[in-house]
């Protein structure tokens, strides 16, 4: 199941929609909005995507993490438009008959969309400031940002 | 030969546009693009060196050759999750 939704995630879907008589492990990653990146405080982060490229990219890592491990099923839901602080951006659920397949599957979904799923973020400082996460790319010196709309 | 880019997040806001238009001579290649993109757009400046491009959903490298009704995207470094 991939799912990009402006709604809030709720991790009990996620997790139901992996249950199976043939698992004996599910595993359940939620990213959250965390409050200090090195210090500096944010009050909330707004997210966008490309809706087609997201969505084909993320079957893409659906069909090479079923591939890679023996997987009864798996979930990726991830969030956009604006979230506050605590609220969780993405959930991975992955079921398989033993812990480590999905242990191992969960940490390579999630490494691996964070690396290739072309999804933005940007910081809401608490400092009045907004941001654009572009890792590897120095920050301007001032930025006024404003996110755009993204309706998958 | 016209292509329409799309742009995203620090991408769309520097040009403040969610889709910019590029005149290139053909043949033309990813890193004609590029280079295009900076002359047209040098607001993008901050960004160089970091712009992968998308065509048809799929990232592609500087070689890649471009068509006219291919779809176009910048994507600078993501930052899902």
């Amino acid at each position: 199941m991939i799912e990009l939704v402006q709604q809030p995630i709720d991790a009990g879907r996620v997790l139901a929609h992996v249950a199976s008589n043939e698992a004996g492990a599910v595993v359940l990653f939620l990213g959250t909005t965390r409050q200090f990146t090195r210090q500096r405080e944010t009050l909330s982060l707004d997210y966008e995507c490309y809706p087609e490229m997201a969505t084909e990219k993320l079957q893409q890592l659906e069909a090479e993490a079923r591939r890679r491990w023996p997987i009864v099923d798996l979930a990726i839901v991830h969030r956009l438009g604006h979230l506050e602080l605590g609220e969780a951006s993405v959930a991975i659920a992955v079921s398989s008959p033993h812990r480590q397949d999905a242990f191992e599957a969960g940490t390579w979904l999630i490494d691996t969309l964070k690396q290739v799923v072309p999804i933005w973020k940007q910081e809401n400082w608490a400092d009045g400031t907004s941001q654009w996460v572009h890792p590897g790319v120095d920050p301007p010196e001032s930025p006024l940002n404003q996110p755009g709309e993204c309706k998958p | 030969m016209i292509i329409d880019v799309k742009m995203f997040a620090a991408a769309r806001q520097y040009t403040s546009q969610a889709v910019v238009r590029v005149e290139l001579e053909e043949p033309a290649n990813v890193s004609d693009l590029k280079v295009a993109l900076l002359q047209q757009f040098p607001q993008l400046e901050p960004l160089a060196g970091h712009l992968t491009i998308a065509v048809d959903n799929d990232y592609v490298d500087d070689e890649h050759l471009l068509e006219e009704n291919s779809e176009v995207a910048v994507i600078p470094p993501v930052s899902g999750g």
